[in-house]
C-alpha cells in the first residue's frame, strides 16, 4: 500500500498541466470569469481543443478514441482539469450516451453516433424523467406505438412529456426512455430512442429554477415519429440500458478534485473577508473549525474514491458502494456552497445577475452569484437518483437490508 | 405565565392575515418583485389608513395603537407567511425604535409621519469590512459647527430604494472598532452628498449602497448622545431581531406546512411519499425545528424589553432561528424534489427568505459568540 506516483506519473501531470495552459480556449476563459451565461458555442470550445488532442474520452474503450490511461493518470487529469478551473466536459453524450452505444448498439449504430459525440459536433440531451417518474423512474408514461409509415418502413410514434432536460435548449439530438409495452410490468415494458429534436411534434419549454436561471426544461412529444432503427438494444429491454448509463454516470460523481479547488477558494475569500473583530475571517475560530471538518470530511471522501477507482483497475467494477460517492460528495458540494455564502456576509445577498457594472460597485467580484450557486446546488442532491434513494441502494445491495 | 394572545393582538393578527390573503397571494407578489419598482406603495399606504398597523408598537399619544415588541411580533409572523416586501421592519420597528428610545425632539412628529405612511426608513449600518459587528465602523460623522459632516459607505441598506430617511451609525471619535465613540444620525436620504446605488436582492427584497459624501447635517440630525450611541443602537436591533425571528416563523411555518401538503400529494412507488418513513422521519424533524423556533421568539420577544436579559435571550434566539431556517429551507427543498427547484413554486422562494434571515443581523456564528460572550462575562 503505497500513495506515491511514479516518474511517468509526475511526468504526466507536467504534460497535463502545460496542455491545459497553452491551448485552454481564451474565450471561453475570460467568459467563466465574467460569469455569464455561456454561448453553445462556447460551451464546446474545450471539448473540441481536447478531441483534436484524443484526450476527450478518457473513460471510452482505447479502440473507440478512449485515451487508455490507468486509474491514476485519470485521478490526475481530473484533478489539473480541475485546478485550472476548466470547465468540464458535458457529460450527456460523452458520458451518458456513448458507453450505452457503445455497448448495445449495432456496429450501424456506433459508426453514425460515437464520432459526432467524439468530436463535439452533435449536443446530446436526456429524456428520462417525467412530472410523475422521478425517483420512481421506471413509472414512466411516455408511450411509443410500432406503426407502418406510408414509406413502408417501421417507425414508433412518441407521445408524452420528459421534464428536467438540462440545457435541453441547446439540444440537436436526444436519447428517451418509452414505454413500448404498456401491459408489462414497469420495468420490462420501456424502450432506449434516439430522437432527432428537429423531427416536428418536439417542443423544449424552460424551466426557470429557483435562482433564476434557465438550465433545465420540459420536453414535450407529440405524435413525435422515430425510425425504429434508432433505438438501442432490443424492444421492451431499454432498462437495462438506462441501467448502464447510471452505473456510468457514477463516475466522477464525487467531483472530488473540483471540491478540493472550491475549498480552495473559499479559502481565499475567507482571508480576505473580515471578521466582527477584524482579523481575516479563516482566522474565527468557529468559521475555521467548519472549514477545517469539511476539509477532513473531503480527504475522507476522496480516499473512498481512490479505494473505488483501484477496486476497479483490479476488475471489480464500480459497485452500489459508489452511491457512497454520490451521498458524500453531493454533501460536500453543497456545504462549500453554504460556507462560500456565509464568509461573504452581507455581500451575499445582492441579486446583480441583469446589472451593470459601473463605477459604484456592489461588494468584492467573487461574492457575485453565491447565493445562486448555493441555491442551484441544491438540486445535486435531488437528480441523479436523490440522496434518500442512494441510502435505499447501499441498504439493499450492500447490506442486504 | 400567560403565553396567550390578548384579543387586541388576536384581532391584529386576524387583520393583517386578512388582507394579505387577499392582497398579497404568491403570484402577485412574484409579479411586483421581479419588476420596478419592487414593491407596491397603495399596499404600504393600506397598512397606514385601512390596518392602521404602522401605528402598532406606538403609544397612544404618539397615535399609535399602544403595543410593543409583542405587536411587532404578530405583524411580522404574519408578514413571514406572506413573504412581504413592504418595509415594516426598518421603518416601524427600526425607525421607530430609534425615535421612541432616544427622545429625540423630532421624534413626536416623524413617529406621525411613520403612522401615516408618509415616512419611511431605511438602517444603513453595515459596512464592507464590518461584517456583523455593530460597532466596526469606518463611515465618520465629523463635529462641523454645531452640526455635522457625514462620510462614508454602507453595505446592502435593505429597503434603501423606498425610503425617505435613513438612520445611519457613524463614528464621531476612537478607533474602527471601539465600543465608545460611535452616534446615530438621522439623515433626508434626497440630501446633498447623498448617492445610492440600488439593486434587488436574492430573496426578493431591494437594496442600496449608500454613499455619504461631505453630507453636513444639523445639530438636531443627531439621535441620541454623541459618542455613546453603541447602546441604543444595540437595543434597537436586538428588537428589529426579535421582530426577524418572527418573520422566520411564519417563513419556517410555511415551509413546513407546505412540504407535508407535496409529500400527501406526490405518489412515487404507488404511494405518497409520505408514507415513507424516511421522510416521516425528516418532517418530525422539521416540525420540531419549527416549534423551537416559535418558542425562543416567544422568549425573545417577551425579554426583549428588559435591558439585563435583552441581549442574551435575543441572541439564543437567533441562532435558533439560524439554524431552523437552514434545516427546514433546505430539506423543504429536498422533499420537493425537483418540483422544489422551481421558480414557479412558492416554496422555493421561501427557502430563499429563509436563507437570507439565517445571517440578517449575525449569522449562527456571531450571536453564538455573542451568547457565549454574555455568559462567561467580559473576562471571555
Amino acid at each position: 500500500m503505497n500513495l506515491d506516483f511514479t516518474p511517468e506519473e509526475d511526468a504526466f501531470r507536467e504534460e497535463v498541466r502545460t496542455f491545459i495552459k497553452e491551448n485552454y480556449p481564451a474565450q471561453l476563459r475570460a467568459a467563466q470569469d465574467e460569469g455569464r451565461t455561456l454561448t453553445k458555442e462556447e460551451y464546446l470550445m474545450w471539448h473540441k481543443v481536447l478531441a483534436k488532442k484524443g484526450w476527450v474520452a478518457p473513460g471510452w474503450p482505447k479502440e473507440l478514441g478512449g485515451t487508455g490511461w490507468t486509474p491514476t493518470q485519470k485521478y490526475i487529469w481530473s484533478e489539473e482539469t480541475a485546478k485550472a478551473d476548466c470547465l468540464p466536459i458535458l457529460p450527456f453524450g460523452m458520458s451518458m450516451l456513448a458507453p450505452v452505444i457503445y455497448t448495445f448498439g449495432t456496429d450501424e449504430q456506433k459508426k453514425k453516433f460515437l464520432p459526432d459525440i467524439y468530436n463535439g459536433e452533435v449536443w446530446w440531451c436526456q429524456g428520462y424523467s417525467e412530472p410523475g417518474a422521478g425517483s420512481d423512474l421506471a413509472s414512466l408514461k411516455t408511450r411509443a406505438e410500432r406503426v407502418k409509415g406510408d414509406d413502408g418502413k417501421e417507425y414508433y410514434i412518441v407521445n408524452g412529456q420528459k421534464t428536467w432536460t438540462t440545457l435541453g435548449q441547446y439540444a440537436d439530438w436526444g436519447f428517451f426512455l418509452v414505454r413500448t409495452d404498456p401491459d408489462a410490468k414497469p420495468q420490462s415494458g420501456i424502450s432506449f430512442l434516439l430522437i432527432d429534436m428537429k423531427t416536428p411534434g418536439i417542443t423544449v419549454r424552460p424551466i426557470i429554477t429557483l435562482e433564476g436561471g434557465h438550465e433545465v426544461n420540459d420536453v414535450f412529444l407529440d405524435n413525435v415519429k422515430v425510425p425504429v432503427e434508432n433505438r438501442i438494444f432490443h424492444e421492451n429491454q431499454g432498462w437495462t440500458c438506462a441501467k448502464a448509463l447510471l452505473a456510468h454516470e457514477r463516475t466522477g460523481i464525487a467531483g472530488v478534485a473540483r471540491s478540493k479547488r472550491n475549498l480552495e477558494k473559499l479559502r481565499e475569500i475567507s482571508g480576505t473577508e473580515r471578521s466582527d473583530t477584524g482579523g481575516a475571517l479563516i482566522s474565527d475560530a468557529f468559521f475555521r473549525r467548519k472549514v477545517a471538518e469539511l476539509e477532513i470530511d473531503l480527504t475522507a471522501l476522496e480516499f473512498t474514491e481512490l479505494r473505488t477507482l483501484a477496486g476497479e483497475s483490479s476488475g471489480k467494477g464500480p459497485g452500489p458502494e459508489s452511491s457512497i460517492l454520490k451521498i458524500k460528495g453531493t454533501e460536500i458540494q453543497q456545504r462549500l456552497q453554504e460556507l462560500a455564502l456565509e464568509a461573504v456576509g452581507h455581500y451575499g445577498a445582492p441579486f446583480l445577475r441583469d446589472m451593470a457594472k459601473t463605477n459604484l460597485p456592489i461588494g468584492p467580484d467573487y461574492a457575485e452569484g453565491l447565493a445562486g450557486e448555493m441555491f442551484n446546488g441544491r438540486k445535486t442532491s435531488i437528480y441523479g437518483g436523490s440522496n434518500e434513494i442512494q441510502r435505499n441502494i447501499i441498504a439493499k445491495m450492500v447490506l442486504g437490508l | 405565565m400567560d403565553f396567550s394572545f390578548t384579543e387586541e393582538q388576536s384581532m391584529l393578527r386576524d387583520t393583517v392575515a386578512a388582507y394579505l390573503a387577499d392582497h398579497y397571494d404568491f403570484d402577485k407578489r412574484r409579479a411586483v418583485v421581479t419588476k420596478e419598482p419592487g414593491w407596491r406603495p397603495e399596499v404600504w399606504k393600506a397598512f397606514a389608513e385601512e390596518l392602521g398597523i404602522l401605528g402598532a408598537p406606538f403609544s397612544e399619544e404618539l397615535g399609535g395603537l399602544g403595543g410593543g415588541p409583542i405587536e411587532n411580533m404578530v405583524v411580522m409572523e404574519e408578514f413571514g407567511k406572506a413573504l412581504v416586501v413592504e418595509p415594516y421592519l426598518g421603518t416601524v420597528v427600526i425607525g421607530g425604535g430609534f425615535l421612541k428610545h432616544s427622545g429625540h425632539a423630532g421624534a413626536a412628529d416623524l413617529i406621525g409621519g411613520i403612522i401615516e405612511g408618509k415616512t419611511l426608513f431605511a438602517f444603513a449600518a453595515a459596512e464592507p469590512k464590518g461584517r456583523y459587528n455593530l460597532a466596526a465602523l469606518e463611515t465618520t460623522a465629523k463635529k462641523d459647527g454645531a452640526g455635522w459632516t457625514l462620510n462614508g459607505h454602507k453595505a446592502v441598506v435593505v429597503g434603501a430604494p423606498f425610503a425617505t430617511h435613513l438612520i445611519v451609525t457613524a463614528r464621531t471619535s476612537g478607533g474602527m472598532r471601539d465600543a465608545e465613540g460611535i452616534s446615530v444620525f438621522l439623515v433626508e436620504k434626497g440630501a446633498k452628498g447623498v448617492t445610492t446605488r440600488d439593486y434587488p436582492t436574492v430573496d426578493g427584497n431591494r437594496a442600496s449602497e449608500v454613499y455619504f459624501e461631505n453630507v453636513s447635517l444639523g445639530a438636531d440630525a443627531l439621535i441620541g448622545t454623541a459618542d455613546h450611541g453603541l447602546p441604543l443602537i444595540e437595543k434597537v436591533v436586538d428588537e428589529a431581531i426579535a421582530a426577524t425571528c418572527a418573520e422566520a416563523c411564519g417563513v419556517l411555518r410555511k415551509l413546513h406546512e407546505g412540504t407535508l401538503e407535496y409529500t400527501k400529494q406526490r405518489k412515487q412507488f404507488g404511494q405518497p411519499i409520505s408514507s415513507f418513513q424516511v421522510l416521516q422521519h425528516r418532517m418530525v424533524d422539521m416540525f420540531i425545528q419549527v416549534e423551537q423556533s416559535i418558542s425562543m421568539t416567544y422568549m425573545a420577544n417577551i425579554k426583549v424589553t428588559d435591558d439585563a436579559e435583552r441581549a442574551k435571550a435575543v441572541s439564543a434566539a437567533k441562532v435558533q432561528i439560524g439554524k431552523a431556517c437552514k434545516f427546514v429551507g433546505q430539506n423543504a427543498i429536498q422533499l420537493h424534489g425537483g418540483m422544489g427547484m422551481t421558480d414557479e413554486m412558492a416554496i422555493g422562494h421561501y427557502f430563499k427568505r429563509a436563507t437570507m434571515i439565517e445571517s440578517a443581523f449575525g449569522s449562527v456564528d456571531h450571536h453564538l459568540a455573542r451568547y457565549e460572550f454574555l455568559s462567561l462575562g467580559k473576562a471571555a
